[in-house]
This record gives C-alpha cells, sequence and structure tokens, in this order.
C-alpha cells in the first residue's frame, strides 16, 4: 500500500517528532510510506482569513506532490479537511478530485483503511484527550455531544489498546480549545480564555499528557501550559500509539 | 500579519477583564446548552426532526412571494390589516402612523428582535410616544438604556445584583435586595399598570402560517397575550422569513423551538392570533429589511431558515466568553454573524472572524444551518471586497507566494524563523499576540524534512 505522507507545515519546522512517529507508526502497519518533498503547506490559514482566492498556488503545488498515491495520509485534522474541502484546481479537475477523495487524517486511516482494532504500544500514563473540532464534527472521527447519535470515538477506541494508559475525559469533552488559526491571535483574549478552560479540565482529572490528532490545538495549550507553568505535557496521538 | 484590530475582539477581551463575571457567564449559558442536549437526547427522532424542519423552511424560501401573498391574502380575509415595509424606515413610519390614527401614546411591547432590528423604540421615543418591553428581561435591559445581550435571555448578561442595583435606582426597591422573586414582583405590579393603562400593544411573531393567515407568538411570561387581550390595537411586527406554508408544520418547529431554546418541551405560552376580537384592531406588518437580498446570496439564503431560537448562541465558545454586546448587532452570536454583514458589510467585517469555526453551532441548529461554512465563505467574501486592508492582502501575498513555491520555500535559511514571522497563527511582531500569555514551541534541531532526506529517502 502506497501512501504518501503529508506533514502540516508547521508539524515539519516545530514538531518533526510527530511526523517521524507518524511514519514510523504507518511503515510497522505494513505501508510504503513517502514523503514528498516539494510540498509546503495546504493553504488552510489563507483561506480561513478569507484569502482562499490566493490558495492557487498551494493547490497546483499540493497537486503536483500527491498526484498518484493510492492514500495521503495526514496527522492532523484541520489540514486533511481542509484539503478534502476546498482543494480546487481549473486545470487539473480530475487530479484534484481524486486527492479530495484519497486524503484521511491518521486515526481514521488507521480504523477504517488498514482496519487495525488495535495498536502494540506501551505509554504507562495517565492521559486526557482533547477532541478536535474539525475532526470530529467535520470528519466524524468520534460522536459529537450536540447530535443524537451512537457514541464512539476512534481515537479512544485505539487509545483504549495501549498498555498502561489511563484515559481521561473532560467533562465538556468536545468544546474547542480556541485556536482556531488565525483566531488565535485575532482574538487573543478569546482564545486564550478557551485554552484555560479546557486545561483546567484536564488539570482537575490529573492528567500527565494532553493528547488529541491535531497539533496545532496542542501547540495552542502547550504555549499556555509552559507560561503558566503547569506540569501537564503535550503528545500527539501519534506518538503514543509508537511508544514501544 | 494579523488582522486590524476589530470591534469584536476589542469589546471580548474588555469582557474578558472581569474574570469572574465572564466565567459566570460562560458556565450559566453552558447550564442552557446542557438542559438543550437533555432535552433532544429525549427525543429518539431528534434528527429526523431537525432535517424536517430544515426541509420545510428550504421549501418555503424557495417559494417565498408565493407564501407570503397567500398569508396576506388569508390574513386579510380574518379581518387583519396587513402592510408591507421594505426596510426598517418604513417598518417603524408604518407602526408610528398606526399608532398616530389612534391617538396612542402609550405602548406595550412584547419582546421582539425585529423591532430591536429596526430601532423602534429609539423611533417611537423621539416622537413623544411611550413603549414598555414587558418581557422581564428585555423589561430590565430597557430600565439600562441597553439593548438586548441575547435574542431569547435579553439580561443574560446580568448578575442578580445588578438588577437589584436597578431596579433600586428606577423602581425604587430596597437597596441589595436581590431576592428573584422580591424583585419579580416589583416589576410585575410596574408592568401591570403598563397594560392596563397602554392603548396599543406590539408583538413579535414566532409563526405565520400562510394557510389560516394566523401567526403564532412563544413567549414564557404570557406577557404578549397580556398585552393584546388588554388593548385595542394589536400590531404585529414580522421579518419575512417567519412565513411557514401550514398549520400542521407547526407541530415540528414548536418541538424544535423551546427545547433547542432553552431546554423545555414548550414554551409556556404559544399564543395564535387569528384575527381581532371584537372591537379591536390587529395589524401585521411584513418586513423585508435585507431579507430578499440575502435570499439572493446563494451562500448565505440558508440563514433565513433561523427560527432565533440561540441554541447556536448558547454552544458558541466565542459568544460565550465575549457576551452578546460585543457582536454590535441586534442578532449577536453565530447566527447574527451571518445576518450581519448582509446588513452592513463595512460595519460587520469583523463578526464572521469572530469564530473559531468550530462547528458546535452548526450541529445544534434545529433547522440545520450550515453556520460555520457560511462564515468561512463571508470571510472570501469580505476580503475580497477589500473589507480587510491592503496591509493585510500585502502579506497574505507574500506568504502565499513562499508557501507556494517549494524551491523558494526550501531555500529558505532558517525556516523555522520564517513561519515565526508569517505563519499568522504564530505571528511575531511587536505586538505578539500570540506571546502575550502563551510561549512560542521551542525550535528543535532539524525540520522532519531534514531528518528525511537523512533517513528515508527515497527519491
Ligand atoms: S441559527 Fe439555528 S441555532 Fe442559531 S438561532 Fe437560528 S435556528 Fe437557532
Amino acid at each position: 500500500m502506497k501512501v504518501g505522507l503529508f506533514i502540516p507545515c508547521y508539524v515539519d519546522q516545530f514538531y518533526p517528532q510527530v511526523a517521524v512517529a507518524t511514519l514510523e507508526l504507518l511503515e510497522r502497519y505494513g505501508c510504503e510510506v513517502h514523503y514528498p518533498l516539494k510540498q509546503t503547506c495546504c493553504g488552510q490559514p489563507m483561506a480561513n482569513s478569507g484569502f482562499a482566492s490566493m490558495a492557487g498556488g498551494c493547490d497546483k503545488n499540493f497537486i503536483a506532490n500527491f498526484s498518484g498515491y493510492e492514500y495521503i495520509v495526514c496527522p492532523s485534522g484541520s489540514c486533511a479537511l481542509h484539503i478534502k474541502e476546498h482543494l480546487h484546481s481549473a486545470e487539473e479537475p480530475n487530479e484534484a478530485a481524486a486527492i479530495r477523495e484519497r486524503i484521511y487524517e491518521l486515526t481514521e486511516f488507521i480504523t477504517d483503511v488498514l482496519k487495525l482494532e488495535g495498536v502494540k504500544a506501551s505509554f504507562p500514563h495517565k492521559v486526557g484527550l482533547h477532541v478536535s473540532c474539525h475532526g470530529q464534527r467535520m470528519l466524524h472521527l468520534s460522536s459529537m455531544s450536540e447530535k443524537v447519535e451512537k457514541s464512539f470515538s476512534k481515537a479512544e477506541a485505539l487509545l483504549g489498546t495501549v498498555d498502561g494508559l489511563e484515559l481521561f475525559r473532560t467533562s465538556r469533552a468536545d468544546e474547542c480549545c480556541g485556536f482556531g488559526g488565525t483566531f488565535c491571535v485575532t482574538e487573543e483574549a478569546v482564545s486564550v480564555s478557551m485554552g484555560n478552560t479546557r486545561i483546567k479540565e484536564h488539570l482537575a482529572n490529573g492528567v500527565h499528557y494532553i493528547t488529541g490528532g491535531d497539533m496545532s490545538c496542542l501547540m495552542h495549550l502547550e504555549g499556555l501550559l509552559k507560561r503558566q507553568k503547569i506540569d501537564i505535557k503535550v503528545i500527539h496521538l501519534a506518538e503514543i500509539l509508537n511508544a514501544q | 500579519m494579523s488582522q486590524p484590530a476589530t470591534h469584536h475582539n476589542k469589546a471580548a477581551a474588555a469582557f474578558l477583564k472581569n474574570g469572574q463575571r465572564a466565567q459566570w457567564h460562560d458556565e450559566t449559558l453552558w447550564f442552557v446548552r446542557a438542559k438543550r442536549d437533555k432535552a433532544a437526547h429525549q427525543i429518539p427522532e431528534w434528527e429526523a426532526l431537525r432535517n424536517l424542519g430544515s426541509q420545510i423552511k428550504e421549501h418555503t424560501l424557495s417559494n417565498l412571494d408565493e407564501y407570503l401573498l397567500q398569508f396576506e391574502a388569508n390574513a386579510k380575509k380574518n379581518g387583519i390589516k396587513v402592510h408591507w415595509a421594505n426596510n426598517a424606515a418604513e417598518h417603524n413610519q408604518i407602526v408610528y402612523e398606526i399608532l398616530l390614527h389612534h391617538n396612542a401614546v402609550n405602548v406595550v411591547k412584547s419582546k421582539s428582535m425585529l423591532t430591536e432590528e429596526c430601532g423602534l423604540n429609539h423611533y417611537l421615543t423621539e416622537r413623544k410616544i411611550s413603549v414598555v418591553d414587558t418581557d422581564l428581561g428585555e423589561y430590565i435591559v430597557q430600565l439600562r438604556n441597553e439593548p438586548p445581550s441575547h435574542i431569547v435571555l435579553p439580561a443574560i448578561h446580568l448578575k442578580k445584583e445588578d438588577v437589584s442595583n436597578t431596579f433600586h435606582k428606577h423602581l425604587h426597591t430596597e437597596k441589595n435586595n436581590q431576592d428573584p422573586v422580591y424583585l419579580t414582583r416589583a416589576a410585575r405590579q410596574v408592568l401591570r399598570k403598563k397594560f392596563i393603562t397602554a392603548d396599543a400593544a406590539i408583538t413579535g411573531v414566532n409563526f405565520a402560517v400562510a394557510e389560516t393567515g394566523g401567526i403564532v407568538v412563544c413567549t414564557n411570561e404570557g406577557n404578549a397575550d397580556l398585552g393584546v387581550h388588554a388593548n385595542k390595537v394589536h400590531i404585529a411586527c414580522m421579518g419575512f422569513e417567519k412565513i411557514i406554508p401550514r398549520a400542521q408544520d407547526l407541530s415540528v418547529f414548536l418541538r424544535l423551538l423551546a427545547r433547542s431554546a432553552t431546554g423545555q418541551p414548550i414554551t409556556t405560552y404559544s399564543s395564535h392570533f387569528h384575527r381581532p376580537k371584537a372591537g379591536q384592531e390587529m395589524h401585521i406588518v411584513l418586513v423585508n429589511n435585507g431579507r430578499t437580498e440575502q435570499l439572493g446570496r446563494e451562500a448565505f439564503r440558508n440563514s433565513l431558515k433561523c427560527i432565533r431560537c440561540a441554541a447556536c448562541f448558547n454552544t458558541c465558545p466565542v459568544y460565550r466568553r465575549s457576551g452578546g454586546h460585543s457582536y454590535h448587532n441586534s442578532v449577536a452570536g453565530p447566527i447574527g454573524s451571518i445576518l450581519a454583514p448582509n446588513l452592513d458589510m463595512r460595519k460587520n467585517a469583523d463578526l464572521p472572524f469572530a469564530s473559531t469555526l468550530c462547528g458546535s453551532c452548526t450541529n445544534v441548529c434545529p433547522v440545520k444551518i450550515n453556520i460555520h461554512e457560511q462564515l468561512w465563505s463571508w470571510r472570501q467574501v469580505l476580503m475580497a471586497e477589500g473589507y480587510g486592508g491592503a496591509a493585510k492582502k500585502t502579506s497574505m501575498k507574500l506568504m502565499t507566494g513562499v508557501l507556494s513555491k517549494p524551491a523558494i520555500y526550501r531555500l529558505s535559511a532558517g525556516m523555522a524563523r520564517f513561519f515565526m514571522r508569517y505563519l499568522p497563527f504564530l505571528v511575531n511582531n511587536r505586538l505578539n499576540p500570540w506571546y502575550k500569555q502563551r510561549d512560542m514551541p521551542s525550535v528543535p534541531k532539524e525540520s522532519f524534512k531534514d531528518w528525511y532526506k537523512k533517513n528515508r529517502n527515497h527519491e
């Protein structure tokens, strides 16, 4: 199974260990993984700021890098979603459509394509899960508190098979952390307040780690935790699933 | 790189300065949202009901002209006088002329967001007509000379002590007596007198039924009924979108509305008005005020499905932390942020950005309006129309330029520094809003790309 690895730009630059974990994890489960070297950014930051019209260059570059892969996997729900919803090309409409079809968020890929029911990993710690909005509400990686539907969570199911891991839910389990791309700087006060509420709930559970499928949310929470010198670390889901 | 500071973010930051109060606001509204969840989860067919509500509205919007005309014809048959207003000014003038005709100088009004949207109170007050809002929350904010901060809970931004102080000042209640029963009684005494001595009653409309020519007004206090029954003139003001085709459709909307709004199975009073009672005159003012324009905007027409339950307000973490007044529009919250730019793009260009696009609003909406998607679309429209400012556009161009050209991207020495500088969420300028309360991520020795080249390169 040939997989194109899509690593969001800020993960490439600030959290390379998350990309390495994703790569190793996929390889361990039998994928032939390629990381196209000329990839840059999915264009989401521009689009969410109202400049989707300028994302054409990013789209073009994305298509050049990822055309032809059977699957494209990304350890970030929001970047995967952006491609799924907004990748377009007037010149190469078929390629764009194929990519939109074939892109997967990591836990979605593990659950729905690889159909792994569990992972061989060990992480003997108290962990709180941060449910990221785009993964949950738009990629439907878990049920949502607003909807009357059967309860499930792809991430929780996988974490449940990790040796020694003790998982904790927060009281408002699926509330947004306040990152929101440009929102975190244009609405700094609200963003920080939202993040702090999430942290408070995890603190109440006494966890040592906060994990999730979207590094951007975790980066925001990490910034708050570090500034307040709170002894909780953030760790991407891929790192836990890859922990031996 | 950051957007120019906008009204909403400044007002929100000010609201958050009082940390305790902001937390209380957040928790109070979360409590309402939790009640809504409980009520919704008790109905196994909830999602089907939402679909149905959305489809009925879809159908209605596609035939809006027909249903409005059908409504007008049936209402007239019932002996109701029907007026059409194209904008807020016309609406206010029509109401004023009806009042003038009856020499009405004292008016009682039940809660109506449309009259709020049109600025009716101010307009009538300037013309020496006294208007009293009779919904308790609305009455409180009226005494304080403030607009409502929430479309269902207009005084939700106020705490018991604020109400106590307000009543002490205006109604001479005991200082510091914060007992809700005591305060409510005091308001009730004043309002009862107003009901009896008024010359006319104005109500809003929750649903107007084309088939019957009647309207339904939902309240929890019965104040609309009191006003209408005690007065000779009843003026009902409604936006075009309040129309529904048939009486049986009410069964869908009444079930959805109260549960979504407050978690009640049904509002305490669902009052049906079909014709004036003997000796009374009944008027209905049908108001456009930008609604046909919104109907014409393909990406936003869906917003006219809104039944004003405010569930999207209560669930919105941004609303809960910034308070309704920060939205500087009669309808606040996520749906207000879609409706407001339709009325005035320049003034409201900030509102579609007052969201993380988390999508909770879309999930909670009883008529399935794709709220977060419309907020995203408004951003595109507003920036294309130039409401983001030239500086923003230039810096975006610069950033997309680098990000779309892998060669330049790769050649840039110290990519991490590039990101620190240019990625909007890691903005690192003089003001650096990220760094104000958050540490920056640490910069690793090598990027993943460098690691990959060393360890795995297949190219
Ligand atoms: S948009 Fe939907 S949730 Fe929000 S007030 Fe309107 S009907 Fe209610």
